[in-house]
């Protein structure tokens, strides 16, 4: 297990990284999500070793490693850039941290050839990284890694550089090879969509602070605060400020929306309404959905659906329709707002109460 | 960023920290210790107290070496900086002339400060030498031992054949980081070939200028070998240099104590420009 | 603007090309309308990005002839086809102001300050950098470069086409969402003939008009996104585009109905295969219903990724996605139907039509 204990960063003055408690367990898959520097790497370089906390300290299966430098520590990483080493074919890269802790020629073949199998390099082993394409040279670093049998994995970004198909395929297998290998990861991404498709938990991070830590799909569904909430949305959120009275949410006197039955204990007053863009739709979804009226700005079309841009009295809003609505700019349209997964946040930013 | 925190990292740097020691610190202890005694041999010394200072500091001769250094440093910088970014601007980025260039523009660097002075001196000869004789030949009166001006160009002339080399290999490290879409972009955006120059590559070209000019300034603000060896620093004392003054002084008259502080006056005016130098260049990243 | 005319154009990076594997670029002979968003779309070495260079005039092509309104530009330069482009990386001129970097293109094309003053302040608008102006360049964050870069393209309004290299490779997300629709809304209100390079499908369906898909130094399709999405002309379109991407699986095609091993899906009309071909099913995971009714699935996992859930689940011995919606409940005995208008025959990997 890996923990952060109350683990600080200052630089000059300021928090590079704010206190922080983490714990990961042995085998979990952990995500860091936040935008560009938003203290990712910073962390990272905290558990690795790379540098010294401020204050707090970093125990290691409960040992206190704080202050142990990284060499004597049993650290693996993998970086945005493919780092191999360009003249030792694909073989000898994944076997280079194994020659170098001493092990047998028997021990070092078993282990490449089953790290190799495990992320199809297989037919690669006797060419140089430069000779392959960027997935596989992203996968023979992975192989590195993993072979090196590392208590703690740390991938920054790792799949940044590569091909959104390839990006799609290797995020597809990352938790299967994780899962055989028992070791912590630490995946650090920009983008939430990967942060989901990986699954295990999900560390939110803005401006240096974690702002929340707990299974993904619950960080997803359940932001403690509006500043995760947006952290982890793609397509951004819709928002709204609304004053609840009563049963009913008021939007500048103007309109009203029944409170749904997941938020009818949030007291009355001012409220902020976050909703995903998926949320709304051209039909209703239910009998509950309320119905309101935008002014269309831009659609924007992927094949199978739709992001209509949109204005709602003064607000701008994102809808995700399936199919294909190709809504001409300045047109008067009715949306229905699927009141079930509304999330509330208090003037302060913390949530009131999420969708079940 | 601070990342490491392991004292025995201390060992690593000691065997560096003791040579510095040696080379630099202990000369210059010594140094300092002779600028305040006076010596007739024998090794007995004399308290001096800030005498020899004074001396120097009042002595026209020291005065006049110091103009000469200004004025040399001032001339080398101007013809060799603008002459390095042309030749570099103009050398190719790609293909066989590459190394071909990158060799040539080396071999002046590779030879030995004494031997380019004797070089020039041969080849500036008006009997023997190939320059000398042609100038001669064609009706020009050189002739760097009696002209002061002739002295002047003759060193000048030769420093910058010597040293041109180090800012064009400095300006084309410069030029060939800067990625191809910049020069792509600018020719979409119709720029001239000065705006280029003006707004792509001298601006990426700052930081290895800011090492040309320091290293450029130092190194000709502390010319000895070359004038040494081609006039000796004359006609007369028209190329009497502070080095070769200093040189003079400590070695030729066996006065210590004035060679002394002169080297320390020397070494503290070098110091006060190449931090003005620097402080002026890099004050404008500093702005945003 | 103009329209732009390949004309059978082929390109190979090395002297005599003997097969047609050794030319990046194997034939591409189309027109592309003037106005047109196009987005060039493939994985990386398809090609793409010679095509937009020859485009650009910064490759020669080996063979064919490029036309702007009919007009041969083929040995023209960069500066005399008069287009502008933006680069992977946002290229600024850091020692200018952010104003300056705009008006630089039009200051060298010798335009009245005047009429600079006016369409930099309009740039600087539509771009929403007004209050930077001032500032310079250098210190600002990637996105903000990139909208500078963006805007030196747009602020001539003479050009003939604007080109686009990847440009939203270096932004976070969240950004990207921003940036995408403004440039759509631009090109909406400008009319602009634009090309847009991206390994990205999310970027290309949402700016492009037509998507030109290139696979292995050819186009495989040229369509809207609607067209990629619901009727791939080559099994390379249906698992690129679309994430996941489509289901291929291999069947026998038996007069007007579809084989998948022991299940059979009859079909309106009989596809023209020769014996001998290989036939394959296409169907888009979008396009599956799981429930009670259909054929018997067995799933493998469920990735909830948030607004929907992808089922691995295997028919018929084949591995098969599904995307079924958040809110859906998996039965225990689960079964699926296809969308019978969504079903596709591919015969050696190219679409068999239904008027074949």
């Amino acid at each position: 297990m890996l923990e952060m204990r109350n683990v600080a960063k200052m630089v000059g003055g300021e928090y590079h990284i704010h206190p922080t408690r983490l714990a990961f367990d042995r085998g979990s898959l952990n995500v860091l999500l936040g935008p560009t520097l938003s203290g990712k790497t910073s962390l990272m370089r905290l558990m690795a070793g790379l540098d010294r906390p401020t204050s707090g300290s970093v125990v290691f299966d409960g040992t206190d490693v704080t202050g142990v430098a990284v060499q004597k520590r049993n650290v693996a990483m993998v970086y945005q850039q493919f780092i191999n080493y360009p003249t030792l074919t694909v073989y000898e890269n994944i076997a280079s941290p194994m020659r170098i802790a001493g092990k047998d020629a028997a021990t070092i073949d078993r282990e490449v050839r089953k790290a190799a199998e495990l992320l199809r390099l297989v037919p690669y082993l006797d060419r140089t990284p430069l000779n392959l394409s960027g997935g596989q040279q992203q996968r023979t670093a992975l192989a590195r890694a993993l072979v090196k049998n590392a208590g703690l994995v740390l991938m920054d970004e790792p799949l940044a550089n590569l091909d959104y198909k390839l990006r799609e395929e290797l995020r597809e297998e990352l938790p299967r090879i994780f899962a055989q290998s028992g070791a912590i990861f630490v995946y650090a991404t920009t983008e939430p969509s990967e942060a989901l498709l990986l699954g295990g938990n999900t560390a939110t991070l803005s401006e240096g602070r974690v702002t929340q830590f707990g299974p993904t799909i619950d960080v997803y569904r359940r932001p403690a605060d509006l500043v995760t909430a947006k952290t982890f949305a793609d397509p951004p959120l819709n928002f709204i400020d609304v004053v609840k009275t009563g049963v009913s949410f008021q939007y500048q006197g103007t309109d009203s929306l029944a409170v749904p039955t997941h938020l009818s204990d949030v007291p009355d007053g001012p409220v902020t309404i976050a909703f995903h863009p998926h949320h709304l739709g051209l039909a209703a979804q239910t009998a509950n959905s309320a119905r309101l009226k935008a002014q269309t700005q831009i659609s924007e079309i992927t094949g199978s659906e739709s992001f209509v841009h949109m204005n709602y009295n003064g607000v701008r809003w994102v809808m995700l329709a399936p199919g294909i609505h190709d809504i001409d700019p300045d047109t008067e349209i009715e949306i229905f707002l699927d009141t079930r997964h509304l999330m509330a946040f208090g003037t302060d930013g913390r949530a009131i109460a999420a969708a079940a | 960023m601070e990342k490491t925190w392991n004292n025995k990292a201390w060992f690593l740097v000691l065997p560096v920290l003791l040579l510095v020691a040696f080379s630099a610190v202990i000369p210059l202890m010594t140094v300092v210790n002779y600028s305040v005694q006076d010596t007739f041999g024998n090794n007995e010394f004399f308290w001096a107290g800030t005498d020899w200072f004074d001396e120097i500091l009042h002595s026209a001769r020291f005065w006049e070496a110091l103009q000469r250094n200004l004025v040399f440093s001032f001339i080398i910088l101007a013809l060799e900086i603008p002459l390095g970014i042309f030749i570099a601007l103009n050398m190719p980025k790609k293909g066989l002339g590459v190394p071909i260039c990158l060799v040539l523009m080396a071999l002046p660097l590779l030879i030995p400060w004494n031997v380019v002075g004797t070089i020039w001196q041969v080849f500036g000869r008006v009997d023997i030498g190939l320059l000398g004789h042609t100038l001669a030949a064609l009706g020009i009166d050189y002739n760097y031992v009696r002209d002061p001006l002739d002295a002047w160009i003759t060193v000048v002339v030769m420093d910058v054949w010597h040293w041109t080399s180090l800012v064009v290999l400095l300006c084309y490290a410069g030029l060939v980081s800067i990625p191809d879409a910049y020069y792509q972009a600018a020719k979409i955006d119709g720029a001239s070939r000065w705006s280029v120059f003006r707004y792509i590559q001298l601006p990426k070209m700052k930081r290895v200028l800011l090492i040309a000019v320091l290293l450029r300034f130092m190194d000709s603000f502390m010319i000895y070998t070359e004038p040494f060896v081609v006039t000796g620093g004359g006609p007369g004392n028209s190329t009497t240099f502070l080095s070769i003054d200093l040189v003079k002084t400590a070695v030729g008259q066996f006065d210590l104590g004035p060679a002394a502080a002169m080297s320390i006056v020397y070494f503290l005016i070098i110091l006060l420009l190449s931090w003005i130098f620097y402080t002026v260049m890099t004050s404008h990243d500093a702005d945003a | 603007m103009a329209r732009i005319t390949l004309d059978h154009i082929r390109h190979a990076y090395g002297p005599n090309p003997t097969s047609d594997a050794a030319y990046a670029l194997r034939e591409v002979d189309h027109e592309w309308a003037d106005g047109g968003a196009y987005a060039l779309l493939g994985p990386s070495g398809c090609g793409k990005t010679t095509l937009l260079n020859i485009i650009s005039g910064l490759l020669l092509p080996s063979h064919g002839r490029i036309l702007f309104d009919g007009n041969d530009v083929t040995n023209l330069s960069t500066q005399e086809r008069n287009i502008a482009q933006v680069f992977q990386f946002p290229v600024i001129y850091d020692t200018m102001t952010v104003y300056d970097n705009l008006a630089f293109p039009l200051r060298n094309r010798g335009i009245a300050e005047a009429d600079v003053d006016r369409r930099v302040r309009e740039m600087l608008e539509i771009i929403d950098l007004s209050d930077w102006s001032k500032r310079r360049a250098r210190r600002l964050t990637a996105d903000q470069k990139q909208k500078i870069s963006l805007g030196r393209g747009l602020v001539r309004n003479d050009v003939n086409a604007i080109l686009f290299d990847e440009p939203l490779t270096v932004i976070d997300p969240h950004m990207k969402w921003v940036l995408r629709s403004q440039l759509k809304r631009l090109h909406k209100q400008f009319g602009f003939t634009m090309v847009y390079v991206t390994h990205d499908q999310t970027e290309a369906l949402t700016f492009a008009d037509k998507v030109v898909v290139m696979y292995e130094g050819q186009i495989v399709q040229i369509g809207t996104p609607a067209e990629l999405f619901e009727r791939p002309s080559h099994t390379f379109v249906g698992y690129f585009i679309g994430s996941p991407g489509m289901n291929v699986m291999p069947a026998q095609i038996d007069g007007s109905a579809i084989r998948l091993g022991n299940e059979t899906i009859a079909l309106d009309y009989a596809p023209n295969v020769a014996a001998g071909d290989k036939v394959e099913l296409g169907i888009r995971p979008e396009f599956i219903r799981i429930g009670r009714e259909g054929m018997p699935v067995t799933i493998a996992r469920v990735e909830d990724i948030g607004r929907r859930k992808i089922v691995r689940a295997s028919l018929a011995g084949q591995p098969i996605a599904i995307v079924a919606s958040e809110d859906t409940e998996l039965p225990a005995e689960p079964r699926v139907r296809f969308d019978p208008l969504a079903l596709n025959i591919y015969a050696n990997s190219w679409r068999v039509g239904r008027e074949a």
